[in-house]
Formats: structure tokens, sequence, C-alpha cells
């Protein structure tokens, strides 16, 4: 009796088990099915969350690095050659980053790489993919430290990978800027500062910080939180008796919405602020109707002012992925667009054959890319880093992120 | 402003809440010696038991009017998934070694956690819970939210319930029975089979109702919400004494308090002022059980039992 429910038990959690991995290897059969014969099959590696808290920026980020795969082959961009896109997940998780950055390594076929969302992701990625010449360029990694070096911060700034570039602009940017809304056009002038102790978190609080108190304004309260627990009510209480009349929160949007939240509640009437990683319809269903005010700041002009963004809207609906491109949709089509641009200059260089060290010569030549993309002219400086410094202050109203400010920073 | 009130109070919420799911791995213990890993995946789903008949009621329902359906909701789906998991993942090992159990339960957590991941619609990312409107109210220096108030009724309430099935109903007094010895229990004409199935019934419905509470107190639920807290839980129970209900309350409301106040004072701390703040409050919580058990190995309100052969 004992052995036959064991071994219906086993029977269970094995088809249990089966047919997990079947759903998982029936995506990677869809996204493979593009390639014929006769042509060269050049896979672009995507390397995302796709599962867990943050997986709904991750997965825009890879539908919309596989549209712009599938837009490449179907206008034959590059002759000879069909693109491919293989999305691995990294959960958020540096460790798995680096796993699957040596998965692409691994693949011969694999000339460039999307991704990865989180700066302390990329941190891990950077070197494996460096040694073997493969490029990367993440549409969301905004950690100044990837491109600029340890020491960006005290002026002397030393690129330490040559293969890694970025799409996103940096906390550099993207904290000061926020500060200055706030303290100029927002008349803010006592805030609370929390972050989540991550690479990107603990970042863009550092530098809004910075800018902030340049600028006159008072920081009167710092926390730091864990992201993985949801009873931030101790902070929220400090908040409240600290007197600020707005927060600043360096994290992502699935700690954001609940710590919006409880602020609010515990008597605290002031908005939340936030870099990209709260701007994301995921934040407004988390905070709810108490984040109403709140604002984040994100990477260049909003998306549907500029013409080629509109594109990308209709092409992206078009294609009929189940989830929305998210924060970072545009920047990942850029970013696999520099990719294709970099093989097709290769291949052209080449008497339209990819050469045997295609991997080098691509990382090379993304570095010298130079066209109209989704979010505005796409082009890379000395560092690795976009040229396009656009940023835009959203604020949640209407049950939706609206523009409220767009700009340069001005130092 | 004096905030240590209103922490106090966060703190005995988060504790409260900490306690009802405590008790299910103190019940489950104390008869089969058995660490349910699973628990904090039976509040989990609890809590999207509640969320489904939230759901499929007609939308414009009153909260108030839903919730005791909600409720129901919860403990049945709890309950339902904690007794499958007894007669199915745990009852085929018992008399086993101690080690197959265990890892079957940590088993169970990941697959029932990667379950609602999979195919309940919408549950890759948190799903908002329904919230009580109105509120909060103020009472003196402390803010009590609408959805802390069920908190605040329901963990008492439960405890008292629960105490009282424990020592006067037949059922009851059966558990105490079987918790001291299975054997000579079992001789005395205790079903003891079924026993255990009604601690796990029980534990799984004092989980559910922790988990409406943790939905109506952060206004979400999420695939992952029982890890953490599951594992809080069973430190509080630990931290109690495992084995003793009311343990398994007290534990969880020292553990809660002594977070909470961790998070807002130990910054203040001279010397202390990089171990402060919500983000080292977990860690001061397992220096409060290590020292705990350091001189109390049997926990708060644990006995000190001889080692069953």
């Amino acid at each position: 009796m004992r052995h036959r429910s064991l071994l219906i038990l086993t029977a269970v959690l094995t088809t249990g088990a089966l047919t997990l991995t079947a759903c998982g290897s029936r995506d990677d059969s869809n996204n493979s099915s593009g390639s014929d014969g006769g042509t060269t099959t050049v896979v672009i590696g995507v390397d995302a969350p796709l599962t867990g808290d943050l997986s709904a920026l991750g997965l825009g980020i890879k539908n919309s690095a596989d549209l712009a795969a599938k837009q490449a082959n179907a206008k034959k961009y590059v002759d000879g050659v069909t693109f491919e896109i293989q999305a691995l997940d990294d959960q958020a998780q540096p460790s798995s980053g680096q796993q699957n950055a040596s998965k692409f390594v691994a693949d011969k076929k694999v000339l460039g790489t999307v991704g990865p969302l989180n700066s302390s992701v990329g941190e891990s990625m950077q070197k494996v993919l460096a040694d073997a010449k493969l490029v990367q360029v993440s549409p969301a990694n905004t950690s100044p430290s990837l491109t600029q070096g340890q020491k960006w911060n005290e002026g002397t700034k030393e690129r330490p990978f040559a293969s890694y570039f970025r799409t996103a602009t940096t906390d550099a940017v993207q904290g000061p800027f926020a500060a200055q809304y706030l303290f100029n056009d927002a008349k803010k002038k006592k805030v609370f500062v929390i972050d989540d102790k991550k690479t990107y978190g603990a970042g863009l609080a550092g530098t809004f910080k910075a800018e902030f108190t340049k600028l006159g304004g008072k920081v009167v309260g710092t926390e730091h939180i864990d992201p993985e627990t949801k009873d931030f009510s101790s902070v929220a209480t400090k908040v409240k008796s600290a007197g600020a009349d707005v927060v600043y929160y360096g994290g992502e949007y699935p700690a954001a919405g609940p710590l919006s939240k409880q602020i609010k509640k515990a008597g605290a009437k002031i908005p939340l602020v936030g870099g990209d990683g709260i701007y994301s319809a995921e934040y407004i269903k988390l905070s709810g109707a108490e984040g109403v005010g709140d604002l984040a700041t994100s990477v260049g002009a909003p998306i549907d002012t500029l013409p080629s963004a509109k594109e990308f809207v209709a092409n992206y609906e078009k294609a009929g992925y189940k989830e929305p491109f998210e924060a970072y949709g545009g920047y990942s089509y850029d970013a696999a667009w520099s990719i294709i641009e970099a093989v097709k200059a290769v291949a052209d260089a080449n008497d339209g054959k990819l050469p045997d060290d295609a991997r080098a010569k691509v990382a090379e030549a993304v570095g010298k890319v130079d066209f109209e993309g989704v979010t505005g002219k796409v082009s890379f400086d000395e560092y690795g880093d976009t040229t396009n410094k656009q940023l835009t202050v959203y604020e949640y109203k209407d049950g939706a992120w609206a523009a409220v400010k767009s700009g340069e920073l001005t130092s | 402003m004096n905030e240590l009130p209103q922490q106090l109070v966060n703190g005995l919420l988060l504790g409260s809440m900490y306690g009802l799911v405590a008790i299910g791995y103190t019940m489950v213990y104390g008869i089969v010696q058995l660490i349910n890993f699973a628990h904090g995946e039976i509040f989990m789903t609890g809590g999207f038991g509640a969320l489904t008949v939230w759901l499929i009621l007609p939308s414009g329902t009153s909260v108030l009017l839903a919730l005791p359906l909600m409720l129901i909701g919860a403990i049945l789906v709890a309950t339902l998934i904690a007794v499958g998991a007894e007669r199915f993942a745990y009852r085929p090992l018992r008399g086993g070694p101690r080690l197959a159990p265990l890892i079957t339960a940590i088993g169970l957590s990941l697959a029932l956690q990667q379950a609602v991941w999979a195919w309940y619609p919408g549950a890759k990312s948190a799903r908002t819970f329904p919230e009580i409107p109105g509120g909060p109210f103020e009472l003196g220096p402390v803010t009590i939210q609408t959805g802390d108030v069920f908190l605040l009724i329901a963990a008492p309430l439960s405890m008292a319930v629960l105490g009282y099935f424990v020592i006067k109903t037949r059922t009851g007094r059966g558990m105490q029975a079987t918790a001291q010895d299975p054997d000579t229990a079992k001789l005395m004409g205790i079903n003891t089979d079924r026993i255990i199935v009604v601690a796990f019934a029980l534990g799984a419905t004092f989980a559910a109702i922790g988990a409406v509470a943790y939905g109506l107190k952060y206004g979400e639920v999420q695939f992952r919400m029982g890890f953490l807290l599951g594992l809080k839980a069973f430190t509080a129970a630990v931290l109690g004494g495992i084995g003793n209900i009311y343990g398994a309350m007290i534990g969880g409301l020292t553990l809660g308090v002594a977070e909470t106040m961790a998070a807002a004072y130990i910054a203040e701390v001279p010397g202390l002022e990089q171990l402060g703040g919500q983000s080292w409050a977990n860690a001061w919580a397992f220096v409060l059980l290590i020292l705990v058990l350091l001189f109390r190995p049997q926990g708060i309100m644990g006995e000190r039992v001889a080692d069953r052969a």
C-alpha cells in the first residue's frame, strides 16, 4: 500500500515536472522557428528576469528584442542573415545572469546580447561576455560604474569593458534630474530618502541626495528597506514623524508600490518619487488609489511624442505579444537593432559574409552605430553610454503615468 | 512626535499575523514531529482562495459583505491542500526516516509556489486584493487602518476558539493525547490518523485567516508571499516553544515587535547606525531567536521533554 501511494506521488510529480518543462520548450521552439536553410543564422541572446517580481519589465524587454529581430528578417535587412532571439531568465539574480552569459558565450551562433534589466546582474555578466568579446547592449542598466568604472564619482572615468554598451541613461543623470525637478519645479524642500540597497536603488538614491542637498534642499531622514518583505509600517511611521514633504525611493516597483501605499496610509500624504524602476503599469496597480500624485523619472522622451515610437507601438500591437512592452520596450528594440546594424556593417565590410572573428568585429561595430531608433538618435559615446540624455518626469494620474516635464539635465 | 506607540502597534499587528501562521507549524510539529515547510505555501493558497471568491462575486459587492465568503473560500482552499498534502505526500512517508517528509515538505512548497505562478491567471506578478474602505482610525498617538481591524479581531478570537477546542472538545483532547504519546493514544481507541488530519486542517484554517488578513493589510497577494512569511512564522513557533499553541502566538508577537523595534530604533543606538533600518530587521529577528534559544532551548512557553526514541 505504502509503495503504491509513493508510486502515485512520484508519477504525479514527474508528470507535473514534465508538463512544466514542456511549457518551457514550447516557448523556445516558437522562437527558433524563423530560420530556413541557405542563410546564416545569427542569434541575439536576451537576458532578463522572465519570472518573478520583475517579470513584467523583463518580458517587455524580451518581446521588444524579438520584434526587432522579426522586423529585420521581414525586411531582409541583412542579406543572407536570419536573426533569432534566445531569451534566458535571470530571475533578477546576478548568479543566474552570469550562468546565462556563459551559455551565450558557449553558443557560437550568438553574436550579440541584449540585457539585462538589473544593474547588479549586468555587473556579473560583463566580464564573462567581455572575455569572449561578445557585445552586450543593456536597455535598462543605469548604474554609472558599469561604463565609467568604480571611480566615476571621483572624476576619473575609465571604461572597464569595451564590449558593454547601453541605450539607457545612467543614475548619474537620472537622480540629479529628479532632484532638480523636485526642488525647482515642484518646490519641495524636505525629502526623506529610501533605497533598497541594490546597485540600482542605492546608486540612484545617492546621486539624488547629492544634487538635492547641493541645491539647498534638506534630507530629513534616510532608510534602507528589504524589498523581499512587504511590511514597511515601521518605515512609514518614521516618514510621517520626520515631517518630510516628499519621499524619494531608489528601487523597483514591487517594493515601491506597497511602500507608497503604506506611507500614505500611515498619515503622510506626500508624493513618492522614484526612477525608471517604478515607471511601470505594475506600480499603478500595486500602489492603488494611494499612489495618485506619485512621480517617476524615466529615460528618453515620452514614447508617444516620437513618430518612430508610434511605429514601434503599432508594430508591437500587430505582432500580438501577450505582455505590454513596459518601460524598457523602446530601449530593448533599439539595443537589439544596434546589434543588427553592427552585424550588417560587419557583413558589408566582408563582401556580405560574416568573418570568423565576427564577435569581436560586431562588438567594435556597435560602438560606431548611428541611426534613428524608437527612442530617438541611437549612438554611443567613448564609454559605451548612449548619447541620448533626454529624461522625462511622469506623474501617476487617472490610472496611468502622464508626462509632466521632459528635458535634459542642466548642470 | 513620539512614534513609540505607533511602532509598538505596527509590531503587534505584524506579530499577530506571524502568530496565526505559526499555529499551523506548532500543531503539526506537536503531533507528528514534522516541520511542515509547505505551510507558508498553504498560507499563500489561502490568500488566492479568498481572491478567487472576490473575483467570482459580482463587481461592486461591498468588501465587508464579501469578507465572510472570502474567508470561507480561503479556508476551504487552504484546508483542502493541507489535507491533500497530508494524505498523499506525508502519510506514505510516516514511519520512514525523519528526513524524508522534511524534504517532501520543501519539494511540496516549491511545487505549490510554481503551480500558482504557472496556472493562476495573472499570478506572475502581484495581484491586487480588495481593501476595506474607510478609516484610518486615530486613537490618540496611534493610527489604525481598516485592514488592520480585521487582524485585531481575528487573531485573539482565533486563539480563544482554538484554546477552547483543544481543552474542551473530544477531538481536542484526542489531539493532546496523540501529542503526548501516539502509540498509547492509539491503544486507548483514538483514531490518530484522523487526529493528524484535523491538526493539518486546523493549521491551514488559521493560515487562511492570516492570509486574508495579509491581503487586507497590504492590498496584494502573490505567489511568493508565503515563503518569507512562512519562515518567520516557523521562527515564531520555535521562539514561543514549538508544540505549544499559545507559544506560537506569543512567539509571533515577540518576533513582530522585536523586528519593528529593531527597524525603528537600532539605527539610533550609537555605533550601530550601519546595522539599523528596515533592511536589517530580519537579521535582528534571528539574533533574538538565537539569544532565546541559548538561554531557553525549549522556547518561551515550551516544556523540556526527553527526546522520543
